[in-house]
C-alpha cells in the first residue's frame, strides 16, 4: 500500500508533468508514435490486402505472416535495427519495428473480410456489368467494412502497447517513464509509469468500443474478428 | 604486449561462430531460463483458464465478466504489467511469470469458451440421454470436442509468451532478452542477432511441438479428413 501511496505522491506531483521527461511531453510522443505508425501500416496492408482479397489470392501467404510475426519479439526487432544503419536515423528503428508488428492484424482481417463477402452478391454485381474495380469499391469493400475496421482496432490497441516497448532500446513514449524509473531505482516512479501506461491503452481501447457502438450499422465489427 | 586476435568477435560482426563456441554455456543459460519462464507461465495459465472456461460456459452471466476482465488485461501493456507487478513481487523471475500468466489468460480463456460453445446442442442431448452426468458428460464429451479450438488457443498464446519473455529483460529475467538487452548496451551486434534468432526458433519448435501434440490427441479430426 505503501508504494501505491508514493506512486500516487509522483503522479500528483506537477513537476514531473512539465519538461522534456515529463508525462505531457511523453505522452504526445506515444501518441504521435501511434498514430504515425498505425497510418503507415494501414498504407501498407490495405491496399495490398484490398486486392489479394479481390482476386482471391494469397490468403494462406496473409494468415502464414500474421503467425510468424507473432513469433518474432518485437524487442528482438528493435535492438536488431537499432544496431543497423537505419538507427542512426533517430526514431527509425521504433517505426519500422512497430509497422512489422502492426501489419499482419491489418492484413489478416481484411483479407478475411473481402474473402467473407457473399460470392452470389458478387456474381450479381458481376451480372450487373460491374467492372473489377466498380465490384472492389462499391460491393466488397462496403461489405468487408467491418472486419477491416476491427483490424484497424486490434492494431491500434496493440500498437499503443507495443510502442511502450520502445523505450527499453532508447526510444520515446510513455514506456520511458517507467525505464527511467528502474535506472533510478525508484519504484514509485516505476509504478507510477505503468499506471499511466496501463490507463493510456485502456483508454484507446475504450475509445474505438464506444466508437464501434455508435458507428452505423454497416460499419459495426464484433462477431467475427480474426486475429 | 599481444596484438588482440583478429576474429569476427572482434570485429563484432553479425554472424558469428567465435562467439557461439566461446559464450555456449552463457547463451545455453539463457534458453534454459527463457524455455522455463514460458512453460511455467503457459502451465499455470492453462490451469486457471479451465475452470474460468468452464464456469462461464456453465453460467452464462458469468461469462461476460470473464471475458471482459481478461481482456482488459491483455490490453496493459506488457512493460507495464511486469512494472505494477513488481511492488508485488520484486525483481525475481516470479513477477515475469506473473505477468505473463495474465497475458495467456485472455487466449485460453476465449478459445476453451469458444470450444465448449461450439459442441453441438445434438451430441449433448445424445450423452444426456445416455444417463452420462454433468460432470461425465464435461470430461468425456465436451472437453475432447472443444480440444482443436483449446489447442489453437494454447499453440497462440505459447508462441506470444515466448516473445514477451525477452520484455523481462527489463527486470532481469528475460531468458534470451537478456541478452539482447546487453547486446544493445555494449552493441555487441553476434549476441542480439543470435538470441533473436534462437527466440524465433523456439517459438516455432514450441508452434510444431504442441501441433504434433494436438493431432495425437485429437485423431478423429484426421479420420474424418481422409
Amino acid at each position: 500500500m505503501n508504494t501505491l501511496g508514493e506512486a500516487w505522491q509522483w503522479l500528483t506531483d506537477a513537476a514531473h508533468w512539465s519538461g522534456d521527461d515529463g508525462i505531457w511531453h511523453r505522452l504526445t510522443q506515444h501518441l504521435v508514435l501511434t498514430v504515425v505508425c498505425l497510418l503507415i501500416s494501414c498504407l501498407i496492408a490495405l491496399p495490398v490486402a484490398l486486392v489479394l482479397g479481390h482476386l482471391g489470392k494469397g490468403g494462406a501467404l496473409a494468415v502464414n505472416i500474421s503467425n510468424i510475426g507473432r513469433a518474432v519479439p518485437t524487442f528482438a526487432v528493435l535492438v536488431l535495427l537499432l544496431l543497423t544503419p537505419i538507427g542512426r536515423w533517430g526514431e527509425g528503428p521504433t517505426v519500422v519495428a512497430l509497422v512489422l508488428f502492426a501489419v499482419p492484424p491489418l492484413l489478416t482481417n481484411a483479407y478475411v473480410g473481402m474473402r467473407g463477402v457473399d460470392r452470389s452478391i458478387v456474381q450479381a454485381a458481376r451480372g450487373m456489368g460491374m467492372t473489377g474495380r466498380q465490384m472492389l469499391w462499391r460491393v466488397e469493400l462496403p461489405l468487408a467494412m467491418p472486419l477491416v475496421l476491427s483490424g484497424v482496432r486490434i492494431a491500434a490497441v496493440q500498437l499503443v502497447a507495443t510502442a511502450t516497448i520502445a523505450a527499453l532500446a532508447g526510444g520515446g513514449g510513455l514506456g520511458r517513464i517507467i525505464t527511467a524509473g528502474f535506472n533510478l531505482a525508484s519504484t514509485p516512479q516505476v509504478v507510477a509509469g505503468a499506471v499511466l501506461v496501463a490507463a493510456f491503452a485502456l483508454l484507446v481501447e475504450a475509445l474505438f468500443e464506444i466508437g464501434e457502438r455508435l458507428a452505423p450499422a454497416w460499419a459495426r465489427g464484433g462477431k467475427g474478428r480474426a486475429g | 604486449m599481444t596484438a588482440p586476435p583478429d576474429d569476427c568477435l572482434a570485429r563484432n560482426e553479425w554472424i558469428c561462430g567465435e562467439y557461439l563456441s566461446t559464450r555456449r554455456q552463457i547463451i545455453l543459460d539463457a534458453v534454459v531460463q527463457h524455455l522455463e519462464l514460458t512453460a511455467l507461465s503457459v502451465l499455470i495459465a492453462l490451469v486457471l483458464a479451465v475452470p474460468l472456461a468452464v464456469i462461464a460456459r456453465r453460467w452464462g452471466l458469468a461469462a461476460g465478466p470473464v471475458l471482459a476482465l481478461t481482456t482488459v488485461l491483455y490490453t496493459i501493456p506488457s512493460l507495464a504489467m511486469f512494472s505494477l507487478l513488481l511492488p508485488v513481487y520484486g525483481l525475481s523471475s516470479t513477477l515475469v511469470v506473473a505477468g505473463l500468466v495474465l497475458y495467456s489468460l485472455t487466449l485460453l480463456v476465449r478459445n476453451i469458451l469458444a470450444g465448449l460453445r461450439g459442441v453441438p446442442e445434438d451430441t449433448r442431448q445424445a450423452a444426456r440421454g445416455m444417463g452420462y452426468g454433468p460432470i461425465r458428460l464435461l470430461l468425456t464429451v465436451e472437453m475432447p470436442l472443444a480440444l482443436p479450438a483449446a489447442m489453437a488457443g494454447l499453440r497462440i498464446a505459447t508462441v506470444s509468451a515466448v516473445s514477451l519473455v525477452t520484455v523481462g529483460a527489463i527486470v532481469g529475467f528475460g531468458g534470451l532478452g537478456n541478452l539482447i538487452y546487453a547486446g544493445m548496451n555494449t552493441y555487441f551486434k553476434a549476441q542480439v542477432l543470435t538470441a533473436s534468432v534462437l527466440c524465433v526458433v523456439i517459438a516455432v519448435a514450441a508452434d510444431l511441438l504442441l501441433l504434433g501434440v494436438q493431432r495425437i490427441l485429437t485423431p478423429w479430426t484426421r479420420a474424418v479428413r481422409s
